[in-house]
């Protein structure tokens, strides 16, 4: 049953690929993507229901593994691209109206946003540490033409760069899976079922504690690169401003998440070799992530205020928020696992929902700078509202869900980690100071934009903003419950 | 063959692999560097071939065969024809400072040598103590695309890097499971060609390979 519905799941954007890899030209390809988005999307919620239901459970000769730590993001990945891919239907056909994107173009990257889909599904789900590897780096060849879709100078730039800096990063990582691997071995013996997480998760008491110890900050290094932390991050801005916009709302929303689901899942063995959270163990894994957190934190909140183009502050805030689930993460216990997880999913809202808005604003002012985008309400209240409310969630304002899982976040560390508080809260700080003092005249004050050939799709904006409010207000208790179990289910 | 003259046997490959990693350092010619990438991915395969025959293990079979197909026949000759059509055949890199580059190379060779010593000791495979040199060919292929300014030999070292990986998944495994050999083999296979079209779009729009033009996104 498991079997089938997972194969549901992956097989609904394996074959949307394959369709819009034929269609992608027509008048309708866009239609079609936004519905093989949504089958994937129905896909998710039947398996996330059979999950909390049943428990977790492996699929496919233990190839696949799906506990409530990963069917969570399963289900916020669909979503997003479900709700990213309803965004990009209007969007694209101004693009294109505007001249700067061609039908072979738009074919590109139809076809490759379900791929893209894809890659993220496989890498969520997998049980094989090889695999989630593969997936990865297939995540990575997915999305780089799309970054250079428009052809320009820069766009190019940014896709080189980020194609050989996620190249490496992730190269480093297998060099870590290979160590996994060599520690694995000599437990569990030759044979496939050597690098199958549920193996590792059971013999990881008796893994060699050295050998992990070294594998981890290569995986950390490696998908660290993809999470975008500082100081592995250079890729990550431009990829963000000089990709369309879509394909910033997914890499920001969802590609991050998904590397930090594969650290977690070497964290979660990491520490049980070296006996972490026992007395006397060492809490190898959690300090380096913690660093790593730190530091992305304060430098990402650093370089938003020197930011002239808007898609680029926001990118340096999605490391910043990065920053903050890797260190709440690298922090450990059961609040803190929980308050990741949870700013995990709202930043993933906010952010797509913040892109979504940022893309229709930009096409309407002509320009990314964002000294010439001004007056956002005056011309369209909905994309002002939208920016300005999404820009106030995600600086965690309440009573949006960002000021939860902030709260949390830092009443933990005030309580574990004294030392951390002053460094997060400036760095909230300096990012309230900087990102509201840009955003606000670009909502209000007098406008110089234009009017757009097609209706912009705002319903995707608010959509997430009223979960991140709701998130904010109430969390129902099934889905606190849920969360509860993901957090004890990665040691916390 | 002996289990002794094959661990020799190994040893003598995996000296040849660092050799040709370093010999890729200072190569300046590009053509040059695609073959000196081929002869690796050789030495890599019959190594390959040599485990899997000193222990038995059938799967690495497959692999040895597979890297000889890849790295040794089709990635060498995709670049061939890119160079072709590129028409930047004859084209010769001026690198600054070879011996310095050298030096460094030395540098993360007796680094990783060091890493792995902890490691080697635990090994029971017959080639225990390979992973160093393993990690100093994959240290080295990365100081090489740092050091390069064109977009081929950037690439050749990013393909060079992932030999040294391979060779680190056989020397101190008895190689990763099929599948996931297979996996990583096809995502080798895809960026090799994603790359030949972004040599095409980066000509286009720079006009040359030369990636130095590429330097515009700054935070100022």
């Amino acid at each position: 049953m498991i079997d089938l519905q997972l194969l549901a799941l992956l097989l609904t954007p394996l074959l949307g690929g394959l369709l819009l890899a034929v269609f992608g030209a027509r008048s309708w390809a866009a239609e079609l993507n936004s519905v093989m988005s949504f089958c994937t999307f129905i896909a998710a919620v039947v398996l996330t229901i059979r999950v909390i239901d049943s428990g977790p459970q492996v699929a496919f000769g233990e190839e696949f593994f799906i506990d409530q730590f990963n069917v969570f993001l399963v289900a916020l990945t669909a979503f997003v691209a479900f709700t990213t891919s309803l965004f990009s239907r209007p969007y694209m056909r101004i693009e294109q109206h505007h001249g700067k994107l061609t039908t072979p173009m738009l074919h590109l990257y139809y076809s490759m946003y379900q791929m893209f889909t894809l890659a993220m599904l496989v890498a969520l789900t997998s049980n094989n540490m090889g695999i989630i590897w593969v997936a990865m780096e297939a995540a990575t060849l997915t999305t780089v033409l799309l970054v250079s879709l428009y052809r320009t100078p820069a766009s190019i730039e940014a896709a080189w760069k980020y194609f050989i800096l996620c190249g490496v990063g992730i190269a480093l990582a297998l060099f870590g899976t290979i160590l996994l691997y060599f520690a694995a071995e000599r437990v569990i013996g030759d044979g496939g079922t050597a690098l199958l997480w549920t193996h590792l998760n059971e013999v990881k008491a008796g893994l060699e504690p050295t050998v992990l110890k070294l594998a981890f900050v290569f995986l950390l290094v490696g998908y660290g690169t993809k999470i975008g932390l500082v100081p592995l991050h250079s890729w990550l801005p431009d990829a963000h401003a000089e990709g369309p916009t879509p394909v910033s709302a997914v890499l920001s929303g969802l590609l991050l998440n998904v590397a930090l689901c594969a650290v977690m899942r070497s964290k979660v063995l990491v520490d049980g070799a070296l006996g972490s959270g026992v007395a006397g163990g060492s809490h190898f894994a959690g300090n380096l992530m913690m660093g790593f957190g730190l530091l992305s934190v304060i430098v990402g909140a650093l370089f938003l205020s020197r930011q002239k183009d808007i898609k680029r502050m926001f990118a340096y805030s999605s490391i910043e928020h990065m920053g903050l689930v890797t260190f709440a993460f690298g922090m450990g216990g059961p609040v803190a696992t929980f308050a990741a997880m949870l700013h995990m999913t709202v930043h993933s809202l906010t952010k797509s929902a913040i892109f979504f808005a940022v893309g229709h604003a930009v096409q309407k002012a002509g320009t990314q700078q964002m000294e010439n985008i001004r007056g956002m309400m005056q011309v369209s209240p909905t994309v002002g509202w939208g920016l300005m409310l999404g820009t106030l969630s995600i600086l965690g304002m309440p009573p949006f869900g960002v000021f939860a899982s902030e709260f949390l976040i830092i009443t933990t560390a005030m309580h574990d980690y004294p030392w951390t508080t002053p460094f997060l809260l400036a760095a909230l700080g300096i990012a309230f100071a900087a990102i509201f003092g840009k955003v606000q005249p670009i909502v209000f004050g007098e406008t110089t934009a234009r009017r757009l050939p097609h209706q912009p799709a705002l319903i995707p904006v608010f959509a997430h903003l009223l979960l991140v409010l709701i998130l904010g207000l109430y969390m129902p208790p099934y889905l606190a419950d849920w969360y509860r179990q993901a957090a004890a289910l990665l040691g916390g | 063959m002996s289990i002794s003259y094959s661990i020799q046997f190994i040893n003598l490959l995996a000296s040849l692999l660092l050799l040709i990693a370093f010999a890729m350092l200072s190569q300046r010619r590009i053509l040059s560097l695609i073959n000196l990438f081929a002869w690796q991915g050789l030495v890599l395969s019959l190594s390959t071939f040599v485990v899997a025959y000193s222990t038995g293990q059938h799967h690495l079979y497959y692999s040895a065969a597979l890297t000889l197909l890849l790295k040794v026949l089709l990635l060498p000759w995709l670049l061939h024809r890119l160079m072709r059509k590129l028409n930047v055949r004859w084209d010769v890199e001026t690198l600054i400072n070879i011996p310095t580059t050298m030096l460094v190379g030395i540098g993360l060779v007796i680094f990783s040598f060091n890493l792995a010593a902890p490691i080697s000791q635990l090994s029971e495979s017959i080639t225990r103590g390979l992973i160093g040199i393993a990690l100093a060919s994959v240290l080295l292929s990365l100081l090489m695309m740092l050091t390069r300014r064109k977009a081929i030999p950037q690439v050749v070292g990013f393909l060079a890097m992932e030999n040294g990986l391979f060779f680190a998944a056989t020397s101190a495994t008895h190689g990763m499971p099929l599948v996931v050999e297979l996996g990583i083999a096809l995502d080798v296979l895809v960026a090799t060609f994603i790359f030949g079209i972004f040599f095409f779009q980066i000509r286009e729009t720079f006009d040359s390979l030369d990636i130095s033009h590429m330097e515009k996104l700054k935070d100022d």
